[in-house]
């Protein structure tokens, strides 16, 4: 065990993969020498070299589609999104490529790539740098969509990532980046399972990514009031392990879904459908939503009112109890 | 790049060629044209040799005319004609080795068949029984990327994984004159130069992208835009079998040497629709089909075999039978093709298990199962 900060736990994850298989190329802007960005790839090009470790050209549909030819090749390549907002010219290529090629050629050709994508807000940037665009990504049948919340998932879960013979988007939440915790490199748990972070008996608060610290700050918060939160951390957005959220639910009878992603169409949307439509006559209430509202993100000065928080998350909370919150009397 | 490179080497005359000159070994008339730097590389090709690639053509053309009658006759959803570019298509592909590998568009069913693609796979995407028609490992070519130039970064990708394997295999990315306008197209040229990746690029300028005239995409000439990206560039007559050849060579070995990539343009002109849904009357001004209709590359070589005294009438007959053979194999092909079954709507969305998909799978087949052989409820 060892304790490391979240992007430490990445960067050693990604250090294994390529000391363990030496068909896994690291592929992305200003990855090699600054180590990136956020230095998620620091010494990585030193100590493996600039043919595994390549700095790439400014183009995000030449980096997914070069990593495509790759894996025709028989490469694992990993490539790094600089930020969330910037993938959106690599969409094409992940959507109708990435995605399809295994369906196309009835599985004879594998896209054993991995899509490093730091997300999220909270950090005080400009445009194009805070997004959270993982439902463009669950939408798409044929890649496998993950996030992390602590450092040692996001150890387990690039491994993972890298080694799967399927596309993989890896979420990474850049506003916990610095976040530190024990990381055990030998550990591991199935890629689709949930985790259960904290029981409870009152209401099931699912949360992934940078959400699952405030929930569990949620939770601590709720218990002095003598309300008891269940925390689950998703982890896998596609495919959602819907059995351990079910479990949950039926146990508390209420569901709070949070992320910081716009509300309309998002990861929230499908947990309320599916859950509802698996355990309908165990729910006490219409499953909850606190979400980032359907505006584009905000200038950093208005971020805080745009995620959500302690606050709206225990709202919500009041909502599925039957307690007066915000919305009480509320009418459209 | 292209300009500091010797005159003597092939494809880097592009620079200095005038507005209208492209590479040129056989003229429409069939006419042998004598080229100092390209002549060489085809000095292999016997009449013997080119006798085997007009067979090339003419089945190509045969299979191209049988399976747009195919779709007429409601057999096929859809077939993208390649008359006109059977020259271009042969030329290129018939110069590859089986390691190097071909990511193509849609309409590029001639290297298909020079790849070595079962007939009855040709068509499987267009009858609408499978997502693509064969393994790309077991022929060294990927199937159809019908997402415009999408497949050139591919290409490039791929190709970078050969230099990393330290073999000297080339892949090669077809596309088309519209294709150009793509920003993929453009980032695989930035892409490749970089890395000086052993690709080929043979943009076929068949003249159309449906109804858009190339000088929608291009102001000048398709050729003069990759030397800006670092990138040789060869302009050749692409309804010259002997010149594509010659052309597509001199790329492979620049790229098999070490020299990175090539471009080569092949002008041609696209004699059908876009696809069998098309209606060229509204927009292609038949003086100029016209014109190229005798620039045709299956005559021209006709012309020159006849000339030369290899192509008599008993070769002639021989090779008219296998395309015949060929087109009637390919059509109870087409009409032997199985029916996928219901839920292989479900496989190969993942390599490994996915349990949502599982779970779809098995609902839709208990709900498969509700209903008796007859299609009602049971």
């Amino acid at each position: 065990m060892t304790e490391l900060t979240l992007s430490k736990a990445i960067g050693t994850g990604l250090r294994r993969a390529l000391e363990q298989d030496d068909k896994v190329v690291l592929m992305g802007e200003d990855i090699g020498a600054l180590g990136g960005v956020f230095r998620v790839t620091d010494g990585l090009q030193r100590d493996f070299g600039p043919d595994r470790v390549m700095d790439m050209p400014l183009a995000e549909a030449g980096i997914i589609g070069l990593a495509v030819g790759l894996a025709f090749k028989g490469y694992r390549p990993v490539c790094e999104i600089q930020f969330d907002g910037f993938i959106y010219p690599g969409f094409d290529q992940i959507v109708a490529q990435v995605a399809k090629l295994h369906y196309r050629t009835a599985g004879a050709v594998r896209m054993p790539l991995t899509i490093r994508v730091p997300y999220g807000g909270g950090i005080g940037a400009v445009e194009h740098h805070s997004e959270s665009p993982e439902a463009y990504f669950t939408h798409t049948s044929g890649l496998r969509v993950v996030t992390c919340s602590t450092p040692q998932d996001a150890h387990t879960m690039i491994r993972q990532a890298i080694a799967c013979d399927d596309p993989v988007l890896f979420f990474e939440p850049k506003r916990r980046y610095w976040t530190k915790g024990e990381v055990d490199e030998d550990f591991a748990f199935p890629m689709e399972q949930a985790r259960v972070v904290v029981t409870g008996t009152d209401a099931t608060v699912v949360a992934y990514g940078p959400l699952v610290a405030t929930a569990l700050d949620a939770a601590t918060a709720a218990s002095d009031e003598g309300i008891s939160l269940e925390v689950i951390d998703l982890r896998s957005l596609s495919p959602v392990d819907f059995d351990t959220v079910e479990a949950s639910v039926r146990k508390t009878g209420r569901l709070v879904i949070t992320h910081e992603a716009q509300q309309f169409g998002g990861l929230g949307a499908e947990l309320a459908a599916s859950i509802t439509d698996r355990c309908f006559l165990h729910l006490e209430a219409p499953p909850a939503r606190v979400t980032g509202f359907d505006v584009p993100y905000p200038a950093a000065r208005l971020e805080e009112h745009f995620l959500p928080d302690l606050d709206r998350i225990l709202d919500a909370v009041d909502r599925v109890l039957g307690r007066t919150n915000s919305l009480t009397g509320w009418s459209s | 790049m292209s300009t500091t490179v010797s005159e003597k080497v092939p494809g880097s005359r592009a620079a200095a060629l005038g507005p209208t000159d492209m590479v040129q070994l056989l003229d429409p008339a069939g006419v042998r044209v004598a080229d100092d730097l390209y002549d060489p590389l085809v000095a292999d090709v016997t009449p013997d040799v080119l006798a085997k690639l007009y067979e090339d053509l003419v089945i190509v053309r045969r299979i191209d005319v049988e399976a747009t009658a195919l779709q007429r006759q409601g057999e096929l959803g859809l077939w993208p004609p390649l008359l006109g570019q059977e020259a271009a298509q042969v030329g290129s592909a018939r110069t590859l080795r089986p390691d190097d590998f071909v990511f193509t568009s849609y309409r590029e069913n001639a290297v298909a068949y020079c790849r070595g693609v079962e007939l009855p796979d040709l068509l499987r995407v267009w009858r609408g029984t499978a997502a693509s028609g064969w393994n790309p490992y077991s022929v060294g070519m990927a199937t159809p990327a019908i997402i415009i130039g999408a497949q050139t970064l591919h290409a490039t990708g791929y190709a970078l994984g050969c230099m990393k394997d330290g073999v000297d295999s080339v892949a090669v990315a077809y596309f088309g004159d519209g294709a150009m306008s793509q920003g993929d197209v453009n980032e695989a040229m930035v892409f490749a130069a970089s890395f000086a990746a052993p690709v080929v690029f043979f943009c076929q300028n068949n003249q159309w992208a449906i109804s858009e005239p190339v000088s929608l995409q291009a102001k000048g000439r398709l050729a003069d835009r990759p030397p800006g990206f670092g990138i040789p560039s060869i302009r050749v007559d692409g309804n010259d079998v002997l010149a594509v050849m010659a052309a597509t060579r001199s790329a492979l070995d620049r790229a098999r040497a070490g020299g990175g990539p090539t471009f080569i343009e092949a002008v041609t002109y696209r004699m059908g629709p876009h696809t069998t849904s098309d209606d060229p009357s509204r927009y292609v001004d038949p003086l100029q089909r016209e014109e190229w209709a005798a620039k045709d590359p299956l005559a021209r070589v006709e012309a020159h075999l006849r000339a030369q005294g290899v192509l008599t009438h008993a070769l002639a007959a021989s090779i008219q039978a296998a395309a015949d053979d060929v087109a009637a194999r390919f059509r109870a092909g087409c009409l032997a093709l199985e029916e996928p079954a219901p839920l292989s709507v479900f496989d190969n969305v993942y390599a490994t298990p996915h349990s949502g998909i599982a779970r779809q799978r098995s609902q839709y087949a208990a709900y498969l199962e509700g209903f008796a052989p007859d299609g009602f409820k049971k």
